[in-house]
């Protein structure tokens, strides 16, 4: 799922500040498993909104509030039409794509981020997200005993680690464990420590053209029944 | 024929020395050309280091011109962290049209670790990749595949790390190094002499030419210092203890004790094909050390 952190409420407060009635928009999917943006963490961005402003005694904003199940799906944006007609911005506590999907769902509506959206990811324990895929559009975990190299090496090196790891962890970071030190033991375990002899090429950084598409294949195959 | 002297050197069957030369931070190169003038007729080769642990300095590449300058022999450290394959493939480009035949190919340390926290890590390439890219421009072409106008010929080197504390892993990438199309391999820094002998026991059996990659330590503390903080060092505890016995003020003394004692024994013993110096910012007592560790016969 996509992870992202809530930027701070300061940041939140200027972004906010040339616009008086404010829709603060969260998202039901992965926003609400990272507790970033879901419907608890707009409930609580209402109150400190409304709070700050009543302490520092300027601003005179209006602030609702409402979640849709997906920002990303410009099916979810049409159920809301109605709550927007009246504001002057919408802040989004969806992804960066969510945020894109409103301004393009809402052409007359400035749409803010509420989130700094991070990586992918998975949940490693309670309150800890750990980035988990780069969405490079060629995966080669089957090579790597299903140990991303690119996303979770600093280096994102392909053949092998650098002379940087000691003790398993990373020269960037001693708290993260070395991507190719994890990718070793679990290859030497499978019994699969050819696939580390093997030499890997450089990488195509344009295995997908960014900004990246997909067009799937059954769209396709519809289409050309279709013709 | 041989691409550079350094390469004739390093099948000559002599023992070999190289040591190396961190570029300023700033365009004052004053103290570089003292120091390559101090070395040069010393050693086989002079490696200039590349934005050596991320810290932005003057270029490797500008480095190596100064060496060739003051009649010296090169070793162009390229790494992968700062530049993507275009723009190395220029650089190398360049390098060989000036008379710079011998490169060390590198990873590069990480962002993380250096003076730019907040910059863009390339790592387009690895060490491995970048050996392979450097072998297909000398057979003409480019990574594009792309007709090359005048093909480059180097002499190729790579590091290699025979402490590391997990050694497995790392001779799976020496191997694919040599078959990569290294020659020569700079290890990082050696302290305890018996991993050194174990790595040489099974590298012997590549037809490669490896140097003990040997640290002036000027003090427990910076050894200390190095473990915690420069990617790729391991000083061994007993190396600390010894520089920890020295007295106030002479730490550096004891540290050219400690390189000297390593250069003989490995000499003596025949232990591997040379010795790289990396004096880490003391580069002026390199001679002492060459003129200490004889009679070892490298440069009478």
């Amino acid at each position: 799922m996509i992870v992202a952190e809530q930027k701070p409420l300061e940041e939140i407060r200027r972004m906010i500040a040339p616009y008086e009635r404010v829709l603060i928009l969260g998202c039901g999917t992965c926003m609400t498993v990272c507790d970033a943006g879901g419907e608890r963490e707009v409930s609580f961005l209402h109150n400190a909104l409304r709070l700050a402003q009543t302490r520092s005694g300027n601003g005179s904003h209006t602030f609702s509030e409402y979640t849709v199940k997906r920002q990303c799906d410009l099916e979810f944006l049409d159920l809301i039409v109605d709550r927007v007609g009246d504001v002057d911005a919408i802040l989004s506590l969806g992804c960066g794509i969510g945020v894109q999907a409103i301004a393009e769902r809402f052409p007359d509506i400035p749409a803010l981020p509420g989130v700094n959206t991070s990586f992918m990811g998975a949940s490693k324990e309670w309150g800890v997200w750990d980035e988990r895929c780069a969405a490079c559009g060629d995966c080669r975990l089957a090579e790597t005993a299903g140990i991303c190299p690119i996303t979770r090496c600093t280096k994102g090196i392909l053949n092998g680690p650098c002379a940087g790891t000691k003790n398993g962890k990373c020269e960037a970071n001693k708290d993260m464990d070395c991507a190719w030190i994890l990718i070793y033991k679990r290859l030497e375990r499978l019994g699969q420590l050819e696939k580390m002899r093997r030499y890997y090429p450089p990488r195509n950084f344009r295995a997908i053209p960014r900004p990246k598409r997909i067009v799937s294949k059954a769209s396709i195959g519809v289409g050309e029944n279709d013709g | 024929m041989a691409n550079s002297l350094f390469e004739e050197k390093l099948y000559s069957n002599e023992f070999l020395v190289t040591t190396e030369i961190g570029p300023p931070k700033g365009v004052d190169t004053s103290e570089m050309v003292h120091h390559i003038d101090l070395l040069k007729d010393k050693v086989d080769a002079i490696n200039v280091t590349d934005n050596q642990s991320s810290v932005m300095r003057f270029p490797s590449l500008g480095g190596c011109l100064l060496v060739k300058e003051r009649g010296g022999e090169p070793i162009f450290q390229v790494t992968c962290r700062d530049r993507n394959r275009l723009a190395i493939q220029a650089d190398l480009l360049l390098a060989y049209s000036r008379g710079i035949r011998n490169v060390l190919c590198l990873t590069g340390d990480s962002i993380d670790v250096g003076d730019h926290k907040e910059a863009k890590p390339v790592f387009d390439l690895d060490s491995v990749q970048l050996l392979r890219m450097i072998k297909t421009m000398e057979s003409g072409k480019d990574m594009g595949s792309n007709e090359l106008k005048g093909a480059p010929q180097f002499c190729l080197g790579a590091s290699v790390h025979p402490e590391a504390d997990f050694i497995e892993p790392q001779l799976i990438k020496f191997e694919k190094k040599v078959a990569a199309g290294a020659q020569f391999f700079q290890t990082q820094g050696i302290f305890d002499l018996g991993s050194l002998r174990r790595f040489m026991q099974y590298a012997s059996q590549f037809n490669v030419k490896i140097l003990a990659g040997i640290i002036v330590l000027a003090s427990a503390r910076m050894a200390q210092y190095m473990n915690n903080n420069v990617p790729g060092i391991i000083v061994s505890q007993a190396t600390i203890d010894e520089l920890s016995t020295a007295e106030k003020g002479k730490g550096l003394q004891k540290g050219i004790e400690i390189a000297v004692r390593l250069i003989k024994t490995i000499r003596e013993e025949n232990l591997c094909h040379g010795v790289h110096i990396m004096a880490v910012g003391n580069e002026k007592i390199v001679p002492d050390i060459l003129e200490v560790a004889q009679p070892v016969g490298m440069h009478p």
